[in-house]
């Protein structure tokens, strides 16, 4: 019964979407102000509806109902809550029902916090993404309806893939989906000041927020996905440039682009139609990412539906608004022209180098995605284009980036003197001479070691300058440090998480240690200055999985560091082994060691990874977010700030 | 069915966590070490997206195999490549060579770059010749002067 009312809720929800399109819309475009005042209503309504229907999902799930279709395919009762509850996005139908439910919640909250928006603006922003939801609720119930019934209900059901039976991937996919979907409203908002025909700074400021929230959700989730990645699938890679993992790092380059640009538009009033470009082509990104994870159209590890009709569907999506988005944009952009001006050397200029160097990263990433399905399709070549391409394709423009970073970032706005880069000069010659220094100490090596030490020394120290600078001269220097906005905290805090995780990168690619052997029970091993001793191998049982568990002892010189325990699992209900890596996490390097099969001749094959500066990846990822979120409790996004303060004394911002 | 092949797949995927085995890593460590970074850059035929160095399939563990023979045989690491290309074809290369169209994909990045900077020159001479930037010109100055010592 509540299963069919979810169903029926979903209906009624599509059909306000439909209306919540096109009254809105109408009624801005025939100034009827009856009309527009309808807008926050409707998407206030569809958010209600799909959020009840999501909710009952998730009842039958952590109750089992298997007389849904859903529920005997990806739960089973033995299965833990936690994971009950996760199997609700760890599927297609679900996933798709939480895109929808974060569709409306984006528009509801638009609808909340965008009282102070002008009503024209506001009810174009709502018709547009009620125009979205529109098209993915149809996609929701005419191909992928998570509320079909079986007709015989079976006793139990098959289980969730044991992958993702993990609490680092129960939490991933909601916040992709954040920061994917988030990027909708951002695209709405472009839309509609190309349907007015008005950029300003005001519209700057209103994107920035939506733009930085959906960033912070991409940062935490692809980081999630990574750390997950690392730890689970048991060789400990980071990233794999896997075509789903491109397809959420495409959109986090552009709205990283988006972030840098819109602060231009919001404070100098130029690259206007660069930025709605940007948030054009950061929800298009979102979208065909959707499409190459949904339509399983490049096969890759994730991919998990293969439905050509999906595929069709979303493809059709994707034309209609990235098409038509690009078309109302080429008519449309030459009307907004750019007032502020700037000299070659300023903080424009360095923001502009940034978004140039930003979408043409994510421009090779999407190109070596798609490439081995256009080489097939033109050429009817069948090649593959992996981690080796992008190393070598890629890294160059992160490290341009990272190299201008800082120095940009203290830039002054419209005209630079030379002496406002005094203090970086040292800064560079110190990580000049980091990068030397590590080069001479490792022998026979690449040079990705050193340059990436020596470039996240660059952008941490570079904050640590900036923030210095802030501070003007003389007294109450750090008074003033204190009373900085939430914004420069951001800003610093971010560029440094990126130093971090760039330092990351670089220690654990360029100094690896790898061992392999046979071990048997009592045996040790010295690997990198590590004793390993296998003490003991135990065969238990986990709720719903069998394990084989070795009780490795690790130590240094003598001195007892940790018991690991890494496992081979067995899921009987999918028929599928899992490895779980045994980690002894630390500052300097991680010690990550694996257990194999049973070798013929007695004893186990172990794999033992010393990684250094591997947590520093995570670590960054984190600090990046959490210099978003300082920056998105900035005062001036702080809503209402506007219309309750009318101190024009306090109008500085 | 394709439920079943998707099956098969994970497990082939999930079931890497101990790609090149024990018995097969070579004494000799120089030669080891090239085995690893050529394996690393050869994709396994069977699985999704993952190199033979990392997967636990069968036919990844015989290229591995065949790379070390050839390299104990006193291959170069191209003469390697080459003959592992001949035979299962360029989809093995997971860093596709610059061979006809291919080059589109290694001159996307550079290219676009190049073009941009173009771009953004343009612009900035177009708009130095007509408008000229905030500064005063002299006269102005000479203006405000006069004015602010009146």
């Amino acid at each position: 019964m509540l299963n069919e009312l979810a169903h029926f809720s979903l209906n009624i929800a599509l059909g306000f979407a439909v209306v919540g399109t096109i009254v809105p819309l109408a009624g801005a475009a025939l100034r009827r102000i009856s009309w527009m005042q309808l807008a926050p209503i409707f998407a206030t309504l569809q958010f209600l509806l799909v959020a009840f229907a999501f909710g009952a999902l998730t009842v039958a799930f952590v109750n089992s109902d298997f007389s849904l279709r859903v529920v005997v395919l990806n739960s089973h009762t033995l299965k833990p809550i936690l994971y009950k509850i996760a199997g609700v996005w760890g599927n297609h139908e679900g996933s798709l029902l939480l895109w929808v439910l974060i569709l409306t919640l984006f528009a509801a909250c638009a609808a909340v916090f965008g009282k102070t928006l002008p009503q024209s603006l506001l009810a174009r922003v709502l018709g547009i993404q009620s125009s979205i939801t529109a098209a993915f609720l149809a996609f929701v119930l005419f191909t992928s309806n998570p509320f079909t019934r079986v007709e015989f209900p079976p006793f139990n059901g098959q289980g969730l893939n044991p992958l993702l039976q993990d609490p680092g991937l129960a939490f991933h996919p909601p916040f992709l989906y954040l920061g994917y979907v988030g990027l909708s409203i951002t695209f709405s908002f472009a839309i509609a000041a190309l349907l007015e025909g008005k950029v300003d700074a005001a519209w700057g400021r209103w994107v920035r927020p939506w733009t930085l929230a959906a960033w912070v959700f991409l940062t935490i989730g692809i980081g999630l996905g990574s750390w997950w990645a690392y730890y689970e699938l048991g060789w400990g890679g980071f990233w794999f440039w896997d075509p789903v993992e491109n397809a959420s790092f495409m959109p986090w380059l552009i709205s990283a682009a988006l972030l840098h640009s819109a602060i231009v538009v919001e404070k100098r009033d130029a690259l206007k139609a660069w930025t709605i470009l940007l948030a054009i082509l950061a929800f298009g990104f979102s979208l065909i990412g959707t499409f190459i994870v949904r339509s399983g159209v490049l096969t890759s590890v994730h991919a998990f539906a293969n439905d050509p009709e999906r595929g069709v569907f979303i493809l059709m999506i994707l034309g209609v608004f990235f098409g038509g988005a690009l078309l109302l944009f080429a008519l449309r952009a030459n009307a907004m022209d750019s007032k502020g001006v700037f000299a070659t050397v300023s903080r424009e200029s360095a923001l502009i180098a940034n978004n140039l160097l930003l979408a043409i990263s994510c421009f090779v990433v999407f190109v070596g995605t798609v490439w081995p399905l256009v080489a097939e399709l033109l050429m009817d070549r069948k090649l593959s284009v992996g981690p080796p391409f992008f190393n070598v394709a890629f890294t160059p423009f992160i490290v341009a980036l990272a190299v201008i970073l800082p120095i940009g970032s203290t830039l002054p706005w419209k005209r630079a003197k030379r002496a406002h880069l005094s203090r970086l000069w040292g800064v560079a010659v110190f990580c000049l001479a980091c990068v030397g220094l590590t080069w001479a100490m490792q022998t026979g090596r690449s040079l990705i070691g050193p340059v990436g030490l020596g470039l996240g020394v660059w952008l941490v120290i570079g904050v640590l300058i900036e923030l210095y600078q802030r501070t003007g001269r003389g007294m109450g220097k750090w008074r003033r440090l204190l009373r900085l906005p939430l914004a420069d905290w951001g800003k610093a805090t971010a560029h440094a998480g990126l130093g971090i995780t760039i330092f990351g990168v670089a220690g654990i690619t360029a100094w690896q240690a790898e061992d392999i052997r046979v071990m048997a029970v009592g045996d040790s091993a010295e690997i990198a200055g590590f004793t390993l001793t296998l003490d003991n191998v135990e065969e238990l049982r986990g709720p719903n999985y069998l394990t084989t568990m070795a009780d490795i002892k690790l130590a240094r010189d003598g001195k007892f560091i940790a018991n690991l325990h890494p496992e081979r699992r067995y899921y009987p209900v999918a028929e599928m082994p899992t490895t779980e890596a045994g980690i002894d996490s630390g500052i300097w390097r991680d010690v990550y060691v694996v257990v194999g099969d049973a070798q013929p001749e007695g004893g186990y094959a172990v794999r033992t990874f010393i990684k250094p500066l591997a947590n520093w990846i995570w670590t960054g990822a984190i600090i990046m977010a959490l210099g978003g979120l300082l920056s998105l409790f900035d005062r001036r996004y702080r809503i209402g700030s506007v219309t309750a303060r009318r101190d024009p004394v306090e109008g500085d911002a | 069915m394709k439920q079943k092949l998707f099956l098969v797949m994970l497990l082939v995927w999930a079931a890497t966590g101990h790609a090149v085995e024990p018995g097969e890593v070579l004494p000799d460590p120089v030669l080891e070490d090239r085995a690893r970074s050529i394996s690393q850059g050869l994709r396994c035929l069977q699985c999704r997206n993952e190199s033979i160095d990392e997967s636990n399939a069968g036919i990844a563990k015989d290229l591995r195999l065949l790379v070390r023979a050839r390299l104990v045989e006193g291959d170069s690491d191209t003469e390697v490549m080459d003959y592992i290309v001949i035979r299962y074809g360029e989809y093995v290369l997971l860093r596709p060579n610059g061979l006809g169209i291919n080059l589109v994909l290694w001159l996307a990045g550079p290219g676009l770059f190049l073009i941009a900077l173009a771009g953004l020159f343009a612009v900035q001479h177009r708009s130095k010749r007509t408008a000229l930037t905030e500064g005063l010109s002299e006269e102005e100055e000479k203006e405000i002067e006069k004015l602010l010592s009146s």
